[in-house]
């Protein structure tokens, strides 16, 4: 079986910015790929570049057997792209906006209905064809961009960020509906996604990317596998001594710490742990918030003060934790464990959370965050 | 080429089901025609004269009558007797009339004698349009009472009486033939309303849905189908000049019957009206296409809206004549295709001309399409 996506050595550059540096991966047919990364990553530049949006400043890559810099009319007629903006045309009807982008790809005349009829059975919008597009919901206006982008039976469709914007009970709706197509349609997949969640249930391979780099690639499964620890506490304190990082550090089946108050200042890292304290059970909420995807809107910022501990054994780590901090008099301000999810993949390929990036790319913010190695 | 058509296809369908945009690029030019063509046309009156008889006598009372009977006719002014020059001239400054006529001392025997008796119109020269209606009213008024010869003598401050006497002795008549019935101003306004109702669509319709397509990404549609760069070039601009004709041929229908033209619907008159208004689409949506075809900002085809209205609007010759611009608003409006628009379009409104009286017109509009529609498809990128 061929690759449907083959990228080498890819690379743009803007001015002086490199926002894609180097990727090279394949995807293969019929797989479900994901791009997963935080805004600013360079996984839209990543997809504008496949879809011949953007010329890469050098490297290369195949769609289809075709290369997408010197052959892009042939790429075009072999993908489907479903872009990040909702660009349906709210007052055209949903049937409309299928004709004309069937008409865009040349879809002969009489082959035009019975496909549209069929994709809006597809995408479950056949009763509301002749409704303009302005009276549906989010959710319904995604299905007919969907359904816009099979129009010409593409034979790879690339996703921008297909769920970003909706309610939770859409994107179940959303990704149940795009796995039946992938079935039905015998398609390849190419996704972009900030949601840890959307890549871990929908995709068979991810790709984590962070400025411009490919950080990792496998299937969700053996991402989680591959970095240390089964379980990750997060936990929060009060009147931590300067050597507790060390001392966490020291507690049984613990591999590894991250995340803390920042070490250049003390007294920022108490404040920090102090400014966790109003909302309680800071770890739980995330992780169960990263668990059901709505992780844009947790309202967990800047997390100063949070260790993340991974750990082989959680409930073996958490009762030494508390121990510990009842002997040396460590006030614990919240406390959460929660099995490996992609959140602690991503932390661990990226050194910093996702989550976090996505919601204050503010560079003062930043320094606080980010603790490498 | 059935890819640019559904280009246009999408557009026309989106124009037809978004009334506001039809509804606002009638509307202002209608309003402009209506308001600036009344507030301009018409010529200054009931305006308030005082009068100072500072001889009394008879041929003084006849001039003052003959005034009143002027005033009662043609409602330009009213009289308004004043005692005492010095009270007259503190009214004028005041605003509370609008000139002052002095008939002086001696008037009555200047005039019996034979010796080129003189009155004064003093006048509030702030605003010319009253003070030159006021003038030639009593430049007419003088005359017709003078056959022994008096002269109207214009001051051009307050209060102070100069300029030399006109001798009546032998009075040179000039009679005017005029070519064309009397042209009110909404007519002679008509010519712009109707460019301006293509420019507010070609602006609205053509630049503004240009860029926020582009702005939300749905340019990007476009550009993943296999459609060619020509293609995409002629589905816009077709787009935009069909548009563009509908509004000036709404527009020249609707704004004939408002001004009054005369025979609006002679068909002739129609379908040569129907060819300059085509081409002026297309001229002007080749422009808007070539400002457009590199901006990314929406908020920039708004802001510089009324700059470039203003610039291609007046100097045109649509408002008031180019002859009484300075040399460099006449270089500007040599470069203005809105002139050639507003030239071609009063020939044929106001003149029910033939071919001969616009075909410079219609060249230079061709030429500008041609020039601008090239830079443009230079500059447009088939990519992001």
């Amino acid at each position: 079986m061929s690759a449907a996506i083959e990228v080498h050595g890819i690379t743009k550059r803007f001015g002086d910015f490199t926002a894609v540096d180097g990727i090279s991966f394949s995807v293969e047919e019929g797989e479900i790929f994901g791009l997963l990364g935080p805004n600013g990553a360079g996984k839209s530049t990543l997809i504008r570049m496949l879809t011949t949006l953007l010329k890469p400043t050098s490297g290369s890559a195949t769609v289809g057997g075709h290369d997408v810099a010197t052959e892009a009319d042939a790429v075009r007629r072999t993908i489907g792209v479903i872009p990040q903006a909702l660009t349906s045309d709210l007052d055209l009807t949903v049937e409309e906006n299928l004709l004309i982008f069937a008409k865009l790809y040349g879809v002969p005349r009489d082959e035009r209905g019975p496909i549209i009829d069929r994709l809006l059975g597809a995408v479950e919008l056949k009763q509301w064809a002749d409704k303009p597009v302005k009276f549906l919901s989010g959710g319904m206006r995604r299905r007919v961009e969907i359904a816009r982008g099979l129009v010409h039976r593409p034979r790879v469709l690339f996703l921008d960020e297909p769920t970003t914007g909706l309610d939770p009970v859409s994107r179940t709706a959303v990704w149940a509906m795009l796995r039946r197509i992938k079935a039905e349609h015998d398609l390849t997949m190419l996704l972009t996604t900030h949601y840890m969640d959307e890549a871990d249930r929908l995709c068979d391979r991810v790709a984590i990317v962070d400025h411009g780099h490919l950080l990792a690639l496998d299937s969700p499964i053996h991402l989680k596998a591959a970095i240390p620890g089964e379980s990750t506490l997060e936990a929060s304190f009060s009147n931590a001594p300067p050597d507790w990082r060390k001392r966490l550090e020291r507690l049984p089946a613990v591999e590894s710490v991250t995340g803390g108050p920042a070490a250049r200042d003390p007294a920022a890292g108490e404040s920090g742990g102090q400014a966790g304290a109003p909302r309680t059970g800071v770890g739980e909420s995330s992780g169960a918030a990263g668990a059901r995807g709505t992780g844009a809107t947790d309202g967990v910022g800047g997390r100063p003060g949070v260790y993340r501990i991974a750990s082989d054994d959680g409930p073996k780590t958490t009762t030494a934790l508390m121990a510990e901090a009842a002997r040396t008099g460590v006030g614990v301000l919240s406390l959460g464990v929660q099995t490996t999810t992609l959140d602690d993949v991503f932390v661990h390929f990226a050194g910093r959370e996702l989550r976090d990036e996505l919601q204050d790319p503010s560079p003062a913010e930043r320094r606080v965050i980010v603790r490498r190695g | 080429m059935e890819r640019a058509l559904a280009i246009v296809e999408r557009d026309l369908r989106r124009f037809r089901r978004s009334p506001t945009l039809i509804v606002v690029s009638l509307v202002f030019p209608i309003v402009q025609l209506v308001v600036l063509g009344y507030a301009f046309g018409g010529k200054p009156r009931h305006l308030k004269v005082g009068l100072v008889d500072q001889d009394g006598r008879v041929p003084a009372v006849q001039l003052a009558a003959l005034g009143n009977a002027i005033a009662a006719n043609a409602e330009t002014f009213t009289f308004v007797p004043f005692d005492d020059q010095g009270r007259a001239v503190t009214a004028l400054r005041n605003g509370r009339v609008n000139g002052v006529l002095t008939i002086p001392p001696g008037f009555s025997r200047r005039l019996l004698r034979g010796e080129n008796p003189r009155v004064a119109l003093i006048e509030d020269n702030t605003d010319n349009f009253v003070s030159g209606a006021l003038a030639s009213t009593f430049t007419g008024m003088v005359s017709a009472y003078g056959r022994p010869g008096v002269g109207a003598a214009r001051t051009a401050g307050v209060g102070r009486v100069a300029g030399g006497a006109a001798r009546m002795n032998a009075v040179p008549t000039l009679d005017i033939v005029e070519v064309y019935p009397y042209v009110p101003y909404i007519q002679y306004l008509l010519p712009g309303s109707i460019v301006m109702s293509i420019f507010m669509m070609v602006m609205i319709g053509g630049g503004i849905i240009f860029i926020d397509d582009k702005a939300r990404g749905l340019h990007e549609g476009y550009l993943v189908t296999p459609i060619t760069r020509f293609e995409l070039i002629l589905g816009f601009n077709v787009a935009g000049a069909l548009k563009a004709i509908l509004a000036g041929t709404v527009l020249m229908f609707i704004g004939s019957l408002i001004a009054g033209v005369p025979h609006p619907f002679d068909p002739m008159r129609l379908m040569r009206l129907f060819l300059v208004i085509s081409l002026s689409s297309v001229a002007l949506v080749s422009m808007m296409f070539l400002f457009m075809v590199r901006m990314e900002d929406p908020l920039v085809p708004r802001a510089i809206f009324g700059v470039l209205n203003t610039l291609l609007f007046f100097p045109s010759g649509a408002v008031y004549p180019q002859s009484a611009f300075p040399a460099w608003m006449r270089g500007l409006a040599v470069a203005d295709p809105f002139t050639y628009v507003v030239h071609a379009l009063k020939a044929l409104l106001l003149k029910n001309t033939g071919f001969a009286a616009i075909t410079g017109d219609l060249i230079f509009l061709t030429v500008f399409s041609a020039v601008t529609m090239t830079l443009a498809t230079f500059l447009f990128k088939r990519e992001l």
